[in-house]
């Protein structure tokens, strides 16, 4: 988007995630040491980093799968970190799976609407005797189910169960349903991951679209550097549980110690 | 459950097709066969004898059992194999209630149905910690446990110890008892009662809470991070579970006229499961055909030969389980898309 983006907060005001000093030691191994860094509203934040470098551990700590050891995780400024992991997502934090994780047996349309679990109500006993407002509820969700299905191109598979359809579209569906969360901020694990590579291009497009169009803030975790590179607005490089760098794609491509940890070499 | 992995990488799009057709006839499927066998159960009691609607509403008490089971184990992916246990404690409400306390049998059912709510959400709770063959060996050592506390002698008075209760069987209601025999009467009872519960199990899978337990049995991480507070929706499948398979029990006792500790020991546990597997996971009008198989196949097995009715039966359930990996629903719709293939 903007290059001069780099280390301001474009919209001003406060990040949409904080990460504070944030460290997580699982035993003896440090998986992160004191990583900070901020995300601001309406950018797209790459964080690459090679193999064991910590990005999935950070990953799991922003979706409250992990509680660091240290440190804190803000959302708009306040901490994320004495809320259970089911709360993250009505708190406005969607986040897609590493190699997927489809609820395999359900319609994509299924899918979906589970994503929209967190922004609707109801409970199992109306549920059970279909009382009025939970038809209501139920109409509710299927127009927002079905602006994604139409959104993301899924109208030709929306009825099919999701475990038979090929690895781009599932990504898809993932895609969907995080977005049926209504996030402000969209966590992206490795969504490159087993993709082709024009696939990886219109990936692109895609995360770009989702920013642009849906107004989503995106931290987009990858091993693809051609993909991180053309997409984000900031990089954040991680080594062995650390923060190595931050700034533009430019300003990190040029940084020696990224080069450094991505060529193998030892003291740059 | 298990086939999901192996069905990700799967790309040709004809089975894809043939598996959608196959999705969509079943809910169809689902309905015909409701409407066909609604007509034909009103019909049945005025056309055979007593005995067979006594085992015609034994089979709808099993088939509410296993649409309980199915509901735990086929939607929200937990394993039970100590749903005797809670099928004793609807049957045990209804017995006490009606002899001790003078309650109409009626409204022991509503209460046999709270009550195993609260039980099976009580014993989800800790189940919570446990996955797959270990909640199989907890549920495992509540059907165990059930028969022996039944018989303790602090409770004689309420259970009456290994003798058991005897209850009488009710008249029909309303001066319908010059039309209908108590036979007659208590199948209609368990029809409307069946039926009823079908629409709420039916209800409960199509619904948020319905998706947000199929989500956890798929993928409880993944659940989870889409706001699925796992450990409520699954204690709460464990109380419905036990609430259904409790409301069989209570209209079990009812219609036998009798509990027992021995008649509620793991053999019928098993006996659900069985039940559930033949009728196939997940799918709920299979419920009644695993509960025809439960009730009927052991007499078949025991006219074909009396000493080896067990080995008969293992048979049978061993020919089934080989031409029906999934259960007679997965049978069914594959035939169904068979046909539809071939016209």
């Amino acid at each position: 988007m903007n290059v001069a983006a780099a280390g301001m907060a474009p919209g001003g005001g406060v990040p949409v995630i904080s990460v504070k000093n944030v460290t997580v030691r699982f035993g003896g191994i440090v998986a992160l040491d004191g990583v900070e860094f901020d995300i601001h509203d309406g950018e797209i934040l790459g964080l690459i980093g090679p193999n064991g470098a910590g990005k999935t551990t950070l990953f799991n700590c922003l979706s409250r799968l992990y509680t660091p050891n240290e440190g804190d995780v803000q959302l708009h400024g306040k901490t994320i970190l004495d809320q259970p992991a089911h709360r993250i997502a009505g708190m406005g934090i969607g986040r897609t799976f590493q190699n997927v994780a489809s609820f395999s047996n359900l319609s994509v349309r299924d899918n979906i609407r589970v994503g929209a679990h967190s922004a609707s109500k109801s409970d199992p006993v109306s549920d059970a005797l279909r009382l009025p407002w939970v038809r209501k509820g139920g109409e509710a969700i299927d127009a927002n189910v079905n602006e994604l299905i139409g959104w993301l191109e899924l109208e030709d598979v929306a009825d099919l169960p999701v475990a038979g359809l090929p690895f781009g579209t599932q990504k898809r569906v993932e895609l969907a349903r995080a977005l049926a969360t209504d996030p402000k901020l969209l966590l992206l694990d490795e969504p490159a991951g087993g993709l082709n590579h024009d696939e990886v291009h219109e990936l692109g497009s895609l995360i770009r679209k989702v920013r642009d169009e849906r107004g989503v803030t995106v931290l987009l975790v990858e091993h693809h550097m051609a993909l991180v590179m053309s997409v984000s607005d900031r990089v954040v490089v991680m080594n062995f549980g650390r923060k190595i760098a931050e700034g533009t794609p430019e300003e990190v491509q040029k940084n020696p110690e990224v080069v450094a940890a991505y060529l193998g070499g030892g003291d740059a | 459950m298990a086939t999901s992995e192996e069905n990700m990488t799967g790309g040709p799009a004809i089975p894809r097709a043939a598996a959608a057709s196959a999705k969509k006839s079943g809910s169809s499927l689902g309905t015909i066969v409701l409407a066909v066998l609604v007509i034909g159960a009103v019909i049945l009691p005025f056309a055979s004898k007593n005995f067979f609607i006594f085992q015609m509403t034994q089979v709808m008490v099993y088939a509410i059992a296993i649409l309980g089971l199915n509901l735990l184990t086929g939607i929200n992916g937990q394993f039970s194999l100590g749903h005797g246990a809670f099928y004793a404690v609807g049957a045990y409400t209804a017995a006490i209630l009606m002899e001790m306390q003078g309650v109409p049998y009626g409204w022991t059912i509503p209460i046999a149905g709270v009550l195993c709510f609260v039980a099976g959400f009580l014993f989800g709770l800790p189940a919570l910690r446990l996955e797959g063959v270990y909640l199989a060996l907890a549920t495992f050592a509540l059907a165990v446990a059930t028969p022996q506390l039944l018989k303790l002698s602090p409770f004689e008075h309420w259970t009456g110890g290994v003798q058991g209760i005897v209850i009488i069987k009710p008249d029909a209601p309303f001066g319908l008892d010059a039309v209908l025999n108590p036979d007659q009467w208590l199948y209609f009872f368990t029809l409307v009662i069946g039926l009823f519960l079908y629409w709420l199990a039916r209800n409960i899978v199509g619904s948020r809470t319905g998706r947000a337990l199929m989500a956890i049995r798929d993928n409880p991480i993944a659940a989870r991070s889409m706001g699925v507070n796992t450990a409520v929706y699954k204690a709460t499948a464990f109380g419905i579970s036990a609430m259904f398979t409790g409301v069989a029990g209570c209209l079990g006792a009812i219609v036998i006229q009798f509990v027992a500790p021995d008649s509620f020991t793991f053999a019928l546990s098993v006996a659900l499961l069985v039940g559930l597997v033949i009728g196939g996971v997940g799918w709920l009008p299979g419920a009644l055909l695993g509960a025809l198989f439960i009730v009927f196949i052991p007499n078949v097995a025991e006219d074909i030969s009396k000493g080896l009715a067990g080995a008969f039966y293992g048979f049978f359930l061993i020919a089934v389980i080989y031409l029906a990996p999934q259960g007679a629903g997965g049978l069914i719709r594959s035939g169904l898309a068979r046909v539809k293939r071939m016209l």
